[in-house]
């Protein structure tokens, strides 16, 4: 099937994309970061780097954020995923909630809002000075940026955690069990292990996001990272500064090693043992004191998970709130100021988010069914570079946008091609393919190949086949992936940040960061972050249901054997 | 409707250095019910996939109604093709799984209503057209894949393991209903299997491949009674092997010299090949059992054993008789009143020379 015209056309095309506003952008950073004033090779930058101790101290600062972050979300995540797996619990319904909820705030939205609350004067701290006369210092300098990236990402470790773990074929434990094993010990020697593999994605998951968040520590005043530093060299010295290229490199390095590293650990483990027919591993019953503990657990996570959210909407009603617990008078003036003065940001929210995601899914179905059911040479390559964006900071995309497109002008026009909304359009949408890429995927590879064979043997061609058969049963994937990709990139603020070239261009997410700038404009930003909570939260919920339906559509229901005989016609005719 | 008939031509199929297909010759006649038998990687169901048009031969002809259609494309080729997982679309109700080849083909709307009616009525699931495939039991969801392949009247039906999914007594049920069908509309089909009773009691002629080359063609009682090589011995039915060393070929005597047993005598017949070593090979109802100190018959050659297992079925006694090294499968009809050989006793087996096969071992 390698002849066909068609497959090559669209595997080149889905190839030209990804190297124009993928590969060659980024190459353009790395080569930026390597060469001299005069075009020859260097590693001067990158002594340069090394020699300023402000860099020094961004770069260590960075890994030991990222690091503790995922950290904290592992102590936070962990045991939330075993209660739910191991206990029969009432609270799995909440932990589900738990889940997704900080996913569907950015978080450098939330972090205004944590401030408010566990900040030197906030509400928190008020009450704990008030009433036992010490404060904690949960949002000082770079504790605030691993708090709150923290609370938001540890959902990345509970879900991946939960399904592995609910993964584990019961005999696993009931086999260690029966050779002596139990308590502790089966959970450290047994379970735990065979866990292990979703515990480590989801880890190095939170390690790589935090790693190159920007909006956040600028949200929280946080620059000596490295994503801000890059951000401020290329704002404020210029576009021609190699520190921010060589910014860019190092944050490329550390995501791809960190992934990497995580695709080494899990090769060849995947633990899914459990077996046609069989039961995953036991619920057991929770003895009071362990009942206490974990219900106590879950509740206090759930109180701090949603206080940046309850923080948000506080805000967008608050006339006053500072220095007390709680605001001291409500208004609904900011979400009239938000409609009044930013319709145009919703409309650019919804357009470039909804070409980014149609882009996603058009390219992520192509690259799919290319990959699954042909046999184009290199066709694993299209994947991989796909997949590889996740390595790369939205920070980094655009600072490549920036300098490879630089003074290319509009065909006919003087119009700067990085001064359009198409290039925000575009980071968006090779920032979320992954997403969209991996849906489209695991919605082809439900698909036997059998059911196109069918259609093509009975008479349809390859065109029609796929469009009467494998793309209506992939509808379902593929409007999953496009609200993912919707509503991630409707919250991206790291590329946008660059990107935007004049206020009428910008979407909602770079309306709350520049409403959070000042104070007065806490409010307003607020409006604007928890209509954008609302957008994402509905998608979210869009798209769970839609996978639920169409998940059902494959199970099959157990029916009766009830074979009605046959008519005379089709009975055995006599001799 | 016209039957046309299916042709290999020395076809070889490779994967790379992977060797599936070594030049297979096959001819299904025209409206015959042909089965296709073998091993797990015998090459079998790629053969049927290639005749579907799903993979290409490097080399040969296929032929259908003496036309090459080697590099027709599956929906040029109107070979109708019901899959082991049957491939329903869930996304579409019985109906129009059903109407889908008829869609493809352009017919009017009318003619179409009345073709999905007609060939769901004929499989007796008219009151399940609205239902989708996931609704349905094993059996239905096979009929549903099978009407939906013969409404669009292909040249050739191919099934690809159509029964492995369902349980054993609808097996049965279907095999014959499926026959039923095929006599009645007269259509060329291609079954393939890898279970011998299921292609023995369906097919008019069946193959049985194994690595890639069809090792024996014919009608299933041809294969059982004069198989021409030891694989095919085994694989259809149950057969018995006594190795031995050709001590002489005296007259029309032949005598081997067994292991553990010693010299035996047997007459010798026509295709006895000329090899030092042969294997003697005799199904297992063709032996008779008697105790060891029973008369012996002359006309049978005479092996002395000891009882190792009986396995009582039903219908007969399947006994293992150890005689020296090897261990023999005796099948006895069984009776009401008839007493049974005990484990551990002594008894004779009698091979009667008109059901002994010799191969070259």
């Amino acid at each position: 099937m390698t002849g066909r015209p068609g497959i090559w056309l669209a595997g080149l095309l889905a190839l030209a994309f990804l190297l124009l506003f993928l590969v060659l952008p980024v190459a353009r950073v790395f080569v930026t970061a390597f060469v001299d004033g005069d075009g020859s090779p260097t590693l001067g930058h990158f002594g340069a780097f090394f020699a300023q101790g402000l860099m020094r101290e961004s770069f260590f600062n960075s890994l030991y954020v990222a690091t503790m972050s995922a950290v904290f979300a592992a102590l936070i995540a962990v045991p939330l995923a075993y209660f739910t797996v191991r206990f029969q619990f009432r609270g799995a319904i909440l932990i589900q909630t738990l889940g997704v909820l900080p996913l569907i705030m950015p978080p450098f939205v939330g972090a205004v809002a944590m401030q408010l609350i566990y900040g030197r004067s906030g509400s928190l701290n008020l009450l704990l000075n008030e009433h036992l006369g010490f404060t904690l210092p949960l949002m000082q300098g770079l504790n605030g940026v691993i708090f709150v990236e923290a609370i938001h990402y540890f959902p990345f470790i509970l879900l991946n955690l939960t399904v592995a773990l609910r993964n584990i074929d019961g005999a696993m434990e009931e086999a260690a069990m029966n050779l002596g094993c139990r308590g502790w010990r089966l959970f450290w020697r047994v379970i735990f292990p065979l866990g292990a593999p979703g515990f480590v994605a989801g880890a190095s998951l939170v390690f790589v996001k935090v790693f190159d968040d920007l909006g956040t520590p600028l949200v929280l005043g946080q620059t000596n990272l490295l994503a801000p530093q890059a951000y401020l060299r290329i704002t404020q010295v210029g576009l021609e500064d190699p520190l921010g290229y060589v910014i860019s490199v190092i944050m490329i390095v550390f995501s791809i090693a960190a992934m990497a590293l995580s695709a080494r650990l899990l090769r060849g483990r995947d633990y899914s043992t459990i077996q046609k027919g069989g039961v995953g591993i036991q619920r057991r019953r929770l003895s009071a004191p362990g009942a206490l503990a974990a219900y106590g657990w879950v509740g206090l996570m759930l109180l701090v998970t949603l206080s940046p959210h309850a923080g948000v909407l506080l805000l967008s009603f608050a006339s006053v709130w500072s220095f007390s617990p709680l605001p001291d008078a409500y208004t609904l003036a900011h979400y009239a100021t938000v409609f009044q003065d930013s319709s145009s940001m919703i409309q650019n929210t919804l357009l470039y988010c909804g070409l980014a995601a149609g882009i996603d899914v058009l390219l992520g179905v192509t690259i799919a069914y290319l990959i699954l059911r042909t046999t184009l040479p290199a066709r694993q390559w299209l994947d991989w570079i796909a997949t590889a964006s996740l390595a790369v900071p939205g920070i980094v995309l655009a600072i490549g946008y920036l300098r490879l497109y630089k003074g290319i002008t509009l065909p006919g026009t003087d119009v700067l091609l990085t001064s359009t909304w198409v290039m925000i359009m575009l980071a968006y949408a090779v920032r979320r393919l992954p997403y969209a890429l991996r849906s489209c995927v695991a919605a082809l590879q439900q698909l036997h190949l059998s059911l196109e064979e069918a259609a093509e043997s009975l008479g349809a061609t390859k065109l029609r086949a796929i469009r009467r058969v494998v793309v209506p049963l992939m509808a379902g994937g593929i409007l999953a992936g496009f609200v993912t990709s919707f509503i991630t990139a409707a919250v991206e603020l790291s590329a946008t940040i660059l990107l935007v070239s004049a206020d009428s261009q910008a979407p909602m997410s770079y309306g709350i960061y520049l409403y959070m700038q000042s104070i007065a404009g806490r409010g307003p930003g607020a409006a604007l972050g928890v209509l954008a909570i609302l957008v994402v939260a509905l998608g979210t919920y869009l798209s769970n249901v839609v996978v639920e339906r169409t998940g059902q559509r494959f199970e099959s229901r157990v029916v009766d054997e009830d074979l009605p005989p046959l008519p005379v016609a089709a009975a055995p005719a006599k001799a | 409707m016209r039957k046309v008939g299916v042709q290999c031509r020395n076809i070889r199929l490779a994967y790379g250095p992977t060797e599936v297909l070594k030049g297979i010759n096959l001819d299904v006649e025209p409206g015959e019910f042909f089965a296709l038998l073998g091993p797990s990687g015998s090459g079998k169901s790629t053969l049927l996939r290639l005749i579907a048009g799903f993979s290409r031969h490097q080399q040969g002809q296929l032929l259908v109604d003496g036309v090459d259609i080697t590099g027709k494309a599956p929906w040029q080729r109107n070979i109708g093709m019901v899959f082991q997982s049957y491939a329903l679309w869930p996304h579409l109700s019985v109906w129009d799984n059903v109407a889908f080849g008829l869609v493809e083909r352009r017919l009017d709307k009318h003619s179409i209503k009345a073709k999905v009616g007609s060939v769901l009525e004929m499989v007796g699931l008219s009151r399940y057209a609205q239902r989708r495939p996931n609704q349905l039991s094993g059996g239905q969801q096979q009929r549903v894949a099978l009407a939906r392949t013969i409404v669009v009247e292909p040249q050739v039906l191919l099934l690809d393991e159509p029964l492995s999914n369902l349980d054993r007594a609808l097996r049965v049920q279907m095999r014959q209903e499926l026959l039923a069908l095929q006599r009645r509309l007269g259509i060329t089909t291609v079954f393939v299997t890898h279970d011998q009773e299921e292609a023995m009691t369906t097919a008019d002629r069946m193959a049985v491949l194994d690595k890639g080359v069809v090792q024996q063609a014919g009608a299933p009682a041809t294969l059982y009674d004069h198989p021409v090589n030891v694989f095919v011995a085994g694989f259809v039915g149950t057969m018995n092997l006594l190795p031995g060393r050709v001590r002489a070929r005296r007259g029309d005597t032949l005598t081997l010299e067994v292991e553990g047993v010693g010299e035996l005598s047997f007459p010798r017949l026509a295709e006895l090949p000329d090899a030092d070593s042969i294997v003697v090979s005799f199904r297992p109802h063709s032996l008779r059992l008697d105790g060891a100190d029973a008369a012996r018959d002359a006309r049978y050659v005479w092996l002395p054993g000891t009882v190792e297992t009986s396995e009582f079925s039903g219908e007969f006694t399947r006994y293992r008789v150890r005689v020296g090294p090897h261990s023999l499968a005796v099948d006895q009809p069984h009776h009401a009143g008839l007493s049974k050989f005990p484990v551990g006793g002594a008894v004779s087996l009698g091979l009667e020379s008109s059901q002994l096969r010799f191969f070259a071992a």
